[in-house]
């Protein structure tokens, strides 16, 4: 297949950006996407140019490095897909592609497609954890958990803190990425004694960071990669407003 | 170079406990007077680092990712092993032992083995009360699986996601520590090199890959966590990233580098597709626990699966191995598939591919079952063939997943650098020639939770507290040599990339190294190596330069490692004339196909020494002795 790629370039954090337009001639159906930037980039090379920055690791979808907006969608078309998941074959011989980095004041651009997600780490340094020192603790099969309440925590531990919901919603909020830690701990009787510390020094956190609250667009679920429900949101909400309501000593 | 394993004496049940009770501590006090650099945050480097600072050391740690939560240890899929017996299907510490040194074809310690399966169970413990969602019964109790290698189901999973959850308890873990400030967290800083003063590592040299600065970090203790070497065939189900440098690098301050040549081939990843491939995805082992493989009984049959009747397939594991079947261990599945594969019965493109079918799983189980069982791991395979297996069974094809290898350590942990702490798939330690299935995690966070938290405090009490700082002159000539290389590979300006020779050496060693070796092939790619290596640093091209975000001067320094780290390995398959575990030499097999070991003169661990540029490096041995198993011919039939 013959592509149009504009690929934002940016040389680091304070030079403006532009789009830069490139030609792939042979690309084929079963490469994935980041395989095609692969084969632009050694052409870049070759040619004496600066080569396409962008994130990359387990190209599996789990380690959640990768992440690009393509032509407007955070991950590229494919639902439930991260960027280095989705192949060749979801275009058509002819597509024009417009790449860009994740748009977000939290997430300052580092080079191309690159940006700063360390924000995240500080809003789980915040609260995101149980607090239990190793060793001394009861046996696994001492702390019983329904199986509903441990299959509701999984499906928000699922999160690959890719940061794709920041980049889908319009106020540029961490609000699943939060919610979806809050409710993996908070749906498990291990995470109940910190449970409203935690929702509150994590949106406090994400606040300070400079990330936007809240508007139920809904974007950040169509784009989160691992189809975290919004649903955690309301939970995070709800757990926020007992935090605020009664203070923290009289919580369970 | 002193090869003293600092095994415990005593009966083996009892040998850790006793150890613990006599190894030297830290008081309290003291403990954050000692500064601890920990490099890589994967299973091993989190679960340590969160663990030494809980205790109250002063902790720095390194990662070259963005975020600690992205290191490789977040792949694993398919499980955690422990001896917990929950089934009471009759699994103990000394089963889970067994069939780790039996999996492992004889070529591990006993002791370190053994401690491994006794830790095992604290690490369920540890994970269930962070948080990790592991897969339960509608009890709310915990639910098991079987990988390969066991008769029993002893296997903790988090969907097909084990990994990823432990890691994220780790991390968390470690984050937690970030915040109360007992760890600083250096993120996207490479080790460059190690810093060793008087005998012993007191430093390492980084580079931030944002900024391109070169800097000096000194500390009391080094802990490599740095993960394995499997990228060395350039097509692995490694990350992009995951490189040699850091243990090379070691190695040649002087650590022991053990059984390089011990590497796992995955029977279960989705074969190529092209010459653009960039890395190879796996399909847990745990697939295997309801999928059939087979291939054609005719080779060159050409009919779509779903044409070939039931008796004119051969269902050659079940076929081979009865007794295990489907669920035969890694090395052993990955050379019958390559063996029907050389017999022109392969499937795909190429003839490079066999089935892995869920026909009767789907028929006997129902559609439901398996997709809760295998989603996800269903999903992946669509979205990278465009197949759907629910319908048309899997392909897949064995590919280079473990390092077995890695830096020689004591029981301690200790490599024969003093002060110099190796962790994880980074140590040669606990697998032996093989690793089965789900014991990856269990011997990084062993390792990290429950080992070194205990040896290492031993280390620093038994030594005289040596203040050295970063201006010390050792750190000024490692930190010129680190800065020497990077300006000869900027300064190289020929006409290949990184990823070009990273390609080719890849496939030699894929050729020739792989999943079976032969004295010829390994001479051959032992000529070919030095000559590729001195082309590389004659001809290679990296853009930009070293004072900004340079992906491919990052690259280049890891391929430039591999050049080197590939030889060594070479030799070290050469040398070793049998067959064990993922080492296949074709001259030692049985008549039946199978790996020829010979106790007599290859019961040890292979050690290497560095002794210079262009010498070859010296080899030393550790005997294997084992006193509570007998070495059996290891059979799966």
């Amino acid at each position: 297949m013959k592509l149009t790629l504009h690929i934002w370039r940016q040389a680091g954090p304070n030079v403006p950006g532009r789009f830069e337009t490139y030609q792939l001639d042979d690309v084929s159906p079963h490469m994935s996407f980041l395989e095609m930037l692969d084969v632009l980039n050694e052409r870049l090379i070759a040619e004496g140019k600066d080569p396409v920055a962008f994130e990359h690791d387990c190209r599996e979808g789990i380690c959640g490095s990768c992440g690009m907006v393509i032509n407007g969608s955070p991950h590229g078309p494919r639902q439930r897909t991260t960027a280095c998941q989705l192949h060749m074959r979801m275009f058509r011989d002819g597509d024009e592609l417009w790449i860009e980095p994740w748009r977000a004041r939290a997430f300052p651009v580092l080079k191309d497609l690159i940006v700063d997600r360390s924000s995240f780490d500080r809003i789980i340094a915040a609260g995101g954890y149980i607090s239990c020192h190793t060793g001394g603790v009861p046996d696994a099969n001492a702390i019983p958990v329904p199986k509903p309440a441990a299959d509701r925590a999984f499906d928000a531990a699922a999160c690959i803190g890719c940061g794709a919901c920041v980049a889908a919603c319009p106020n540029a909020s961490a609000m699943l990425f939060v919610a979806a830690k809050v409710a993996h701990l908070g749906s498990l009787p291990q995470g109940q004694p910190e449970r409203y510390r935690r929702v509150r020094r994590m949106v406090e956190q994400m606040e300070t960071e400079g990330f936007g609250h809240c508007s139920n667009h809904y974007e950040c679920e169509a784009a989160c990669p691992k189809g975290i429900s919004i649903e955690y949101i309301a939970q995070l909400n709800r757990d926020l407003r007992r935090a605020e309501l009664v203070g923290q000593e009289l919580l369970p | 170079m002193n090869l003293d394993s600092k095994i415990p004496a005593g009966p083996l049940e009892e040998k850790w406990q006793r150890h613990k009770n006599e190894l030297k501590l830290v008081s309290p006090a003291n403990k954050r007077k000692f500064k601890i650099l920990v490099v890589g945050t994967g299973l091993a480097g989190a679960s340590a680092a969160a663990t030494l600072a809980e205790l109250g050391y002063n902790v720095h740690v390194f990662t070259y990712h963005d975020s600690p939560r992205r290191a490789h240890s977040i792949a694993a899929q398919g499980g955690i092993n422990a001896a917990k017996n929950y089934p009471n299907d009759g699994d103990s510490v000394w089963r889970l032992f067994y069939d780790t040194i039996k999996g492992g074809d004889f070529r591990s310690r006993e002791a370190n083995v053994y401690r491994l399966a006794e830790v095992s169970v604290n690490i369920i413990d540890q994970c269930v009360a962070q948080g990790v969602p592991f897969a339960r019964e509608y009890s709310g109790y915990l639910d098991n699986r079987s990988f390969g290698g066991a008769q029993v189901s002893r296997t903790f999973y988090a969907r097909g996601q084990t990994g990823q959850q432990l890691l994220l308890g780790a991390y968390q873990a470690l984050m937690r520590m970030v915040d109360a400030r007992r760890i600083t967290l250096w993120t996207r800083e490479e080790m460059l090199d190690l810093v060793v003063i008087d005998g012993h590592a007191k430093g390492i040299i980084t580079r931030n890959l944002v900024t391109g600065e070169i800097r000096r970090h000194a500390g009391d203790a080094v802990l490599l966590c740095t993960g394995g070497y499997s990228n060395v065939f350039f097509l692995s189900t490694n990350a992009k990233n995951s490189n040699v440098t850091a243990i090379y690098r070691a190695y040649k301050r002087g650590a022991g580098f053990a059984n390089p040549c011990f590497t796992q081939i995955h029977p279960t990843c989705i074969p190529p597709s092209g010459e653009y491939q960039s890395k190879l995805t796996l399909m847990s082992e745990s697939l295997r626990n309801d999928g059939r493989i087979w291939v054609p009984k005719k080779a060159g049959d050409q009919r779509p699966p779903n044409e070939i009747p039931e008796e004119e397939r051969d269902y050659y594991l079940e076929r081979l191995y009865p007794s295990y079947g489907n669920l035969s261990p890694r090395d052993i599945a990955s050379r019958a598939a390559k063996r029907v594969c050389d017999e022109g019965r392969g499937v795909g493109p190429g003839g490079l591919g066999v089935y892995l079918d869920f026909s009767d799983a789907i028929k006997r189980l129902g559609r439901d079952v398996i997709e809760q069982r295998y989603g996800n791991l269903f999903e992946m395979y669509e979205r990278i063939t465009g197949e759907n297996p629910y319908e048309v069974p899997m392909r897949i094809y064995p590919a280079p997943h473990y390092t077995m290898g890695g830096l020689w350590v004591d029981y301690n942990l200790m490599s024969t650098i003093p002060g110099l702490h190796v962790l994880g798939e980074a140590n040669f330690s606990d697998h032996g020639a093989n690793r089965l299935g789900a014991s990856a995690l269990m011997q990084g966070l062993a390792d990290g939770y429950f080992i070194i938290p205990y040896t290492l405090g031993h280390y620093l009490a038994s030594h005289p507290k040596m203040e050295v700082t970063t201006d010390h002159p050792e750190f000024q000539r490692v930190e010129e040599e680190a800065r020497a290389r990077l300006e000869r590979l900027m300064a190289a300006k020929g006409r290949r990339t990184v990823m070009s020779f990273h390609r080719e050496l890849g496939k030699l060693m894929w050729d020739n190294c792989g999943m079976s070796r032969t004295a010829d092939g390994l001479r051959t790619a032992l000529e070919r190596i030095p000559v590729l290596r001195a082309e590389f640093w004659e001809n290679v091209l990296v853009p930009g330069s070293g004072q900004e975000l340079n992906q491919n001067l990052e690259y280049a320094g890891r391929v430039a490692d591999f050049l080197e780290f590939a030889e060594l390995m070479c030799l070290d398959a050469l040398h070793r004339e049998e067959s064990c575990g993922g080492h296949f030499r074709e001259e030692y097999q049985t008549p039946d196909g199978e790996a020829l070991r010979k106790d007599n003169d290859f019961a040890y661990v292979a050690v290497w020494e560095y002794t210079g540029p262009d010498l070859p490096p010296r080899l030393h041995k550790e005997p294997l002795v084992f006193e509570n198993v007998k070495l059996t011919v290891r059979s799966y039939k």
